[in-house]
């Protein structure tokens, strides 16, 4: 439903009403902002020389994009692919014709669904040993494999039922087999209906390496707070880092849109919420519930 | 299995606060989320510009940081919760708890948002079509006809919304709030040859709170299903 079908095309005198009501929310936003914008001048944010010119000085933006950005890429695109593997594993063991393959995928998925990342990131965190450099990267990688794959293996067994029916039984009828049903017709299919819904659990798995500060990871919080903690500059570092993970996501969602629109069309993946029902939406960024 | 089964009063009182986060967040991200929908599709530009913006914004976001904001940046704007000192039997909320609402209220909210836009492109083009012909205006359209709808086709988005939102009250574990993620930690801290047996009971935990919520959302589903 486009917006327009909402609301009558406007009259002269709704016509006033509506621009009142612009000129309200304009006057409230302006405000808004101003009282921000004062509130943080006063506290001396806006000081360039004391809060933001760290961040032209060569070294610091080369240690924000190196050691952060880079470093938050590295975990969040580690994630993903072991994500991606662990999705194919268990979605398609999820649709398994034997249940002592089908039941344990099943409560494995369930299971790293329904808890929160921060909670597998902490356990990663203390069972790879608290003391070591490495553990906590590992941790963040891990937990959100661990999650995202198990979302992805969700994911994907809703891509490959919105396959058409006819696709699976034609390959059945010229004789194939079940492995090869899977792999060579529905599979390649799925994946085309999926690819949007993985990008946007790229957004989700990025988002989600800021948890690391709860377990001291490197990346762009890390490098964030050694700067905050030199520089006494928490507020712009803290925009700084936004900034970044923003760009970012909004390259991915653009992606996503336009995979969306090249590959799937308007059909909209069923994914289920943990512990069943369906969810519609969650198809592209657009969609719904998926990428919280 | 000792540092829970020892101390379910540290474990219940943990989860009875990611509970409170939850319920509290709910309800006002849900209101938020609805206002935020129907300026997005409402006819005044600027509103569906700003609500655009918004909730472009602070979906990619990440919630940390839109918790840190809350904790660090607001005050120095005189956005304190100061102000929040309730304290009911052994809960205690204050400013952190407040910080955490907000937080996770206005995050929320966006998906809300999406998700409630999501039902409303699901209405029949003719129910609003009907709506306006018979005289209603925006308001009534979106109140009296395409809401009611769009809400029983968003109950499932809405659902992994909301236990989604369950999930994210850990992120006030880094924050000052004692809820189930950060009692995990402490006691992983403390008892740390047993944190495999820790970390089941408070994945339980959290599994039973979001069957719990699943369960609920399903039977609405079933029960507003639009034939």
């Amino acid at each position: 439903m486009s917006n327009s079908v909402l609301f009558d095309a406007p009259g002269p005198r709704t016509m006033v009403r509506h621009r009142l009501y612009a000129l309200a929310t304009a006057v409230a936003l302006l405000g808004l902002a101003w009282y921000v914008f004062d509130g943080f001048n006063d506290a001396g944010q806006f000081d360039f020389e004391k809060k933001w010119e760290v961040f032209t000085t060569p070294d610091y933006i080369r240690a924000l994009l190196v050691d952060g950005l880079f470093k938050t890429l590295q975990m969040a695109f580690g994630a993903i692919l072991g994500a991606v593997a662990f999705g194919v594993v268990f979605g398609i063991a999820k649709m398994s014709d034997h249940w002592w393959i089908r039941w344990p995928a099943t409560v494995i998925v369930e299971f790293f669904r329904a808890v929160p990342v921060l909670l597998l990131m902490v356990f990663a965190w203390f069972t790879l040993g608290i003391k070591e450099d490495s553990s906590s990267f590992w941790a963040v990688v891990i937990a959100l494999t661990l999650y995202n794959g198990a979302v992805l293996a969700e994911v994907l067994r809703a891509g490959i039922n919105a396959v058409p029916k006819g696709q699976g039984e034609a390959a059945y009828a010229v004789g194939m087999r079940k492995t090869q049903v899977m792999s060579n017709i529905l599979l390649p299919q799925g994946v085309k209906i999926m690819l949007p819904s993985l990008v946007s659990q790229c957004i989700v798995a990025l988002k989600d390496t800021a948890l690391g500060t709860l377990v001291l990871a490197p990346g762009l919080t890390k490098v964030g707070t050694q700067i905050y903690l030199e520089f006494n500059n928490r507020v712009p570092t803290m925009f700084v880092v936004a900034t970044l993970y923003i760009s970012v996501n909004m390259l991915l969602m653009l992606l996503a849109n336009w995979l969306q629109k090249r590959y799937v069309g308007e059909k909209k993946l069923k994914v289920a919420h943990v512990g069943g029902g369906f969810a519609t939406g969650a198809g592209g960024a657009g969609g719904a519930g998926g990428n919280v | 299995m000792e540092a829970v089964t020892e101390n379910w009063d540290l474990f219940f009182r943990s989860f009875g606060y990611t509970v409170a986060l939850f319920l509290i967040a709910a309800v006002l991200s849900m209101i938020f989320g609805t206002l935020l929908c129907a300026l997005r599709v409402g006819p005044v530009a600027i509103m569906r510009a700003a609500a655009t913006t918004y909730v472009t914004l602070v979906r990619n976001t990440p919630l940390v940081i839109v918790f840190a904001f809350f904790s660090f940046a607001s005050p120095m704007f005189g956005l304190t919760f100061g102000f929040l000192d309730v304290h009911i039997g052994q809960f205690d909320f204050t400013e952190a708890f407040g910080a955490a609402v907000v937080s996770l209220t206005l995050y929320t909210s966006t998906f809300v948002c999406e998700a409630l836009r999501s039902g409303i492109n699901s209405v029949p083009l003719g129910q609003a079509e009907a709506a306006r012909a018979v005289g209603l205006t925006f308001g009534g359209t979106m109140t009296q006809v395409v809401l009611p709808q769009a809400v029983r086709a968003s109950v499932p988005p809405l659902a992994s919304v909301q236990i989604a939102m369950l999930k994210n009250t850990s992120v006030a574990a880094a924050f000052g709030i004692l809820e189930a993620v950060a009692q995990m930690r402490r006691f992983t801290n403390n008892f740390s040859s047993q944190r495999t047996e820790i970390f089941v009971c408070f994945a339980l935990g959290y599994i039973v709170l979001v069957l719990l919520l699943s369960f609920a959302a399903n039977r609405l589903e079933r029960r507003w299903r639009v034939a």
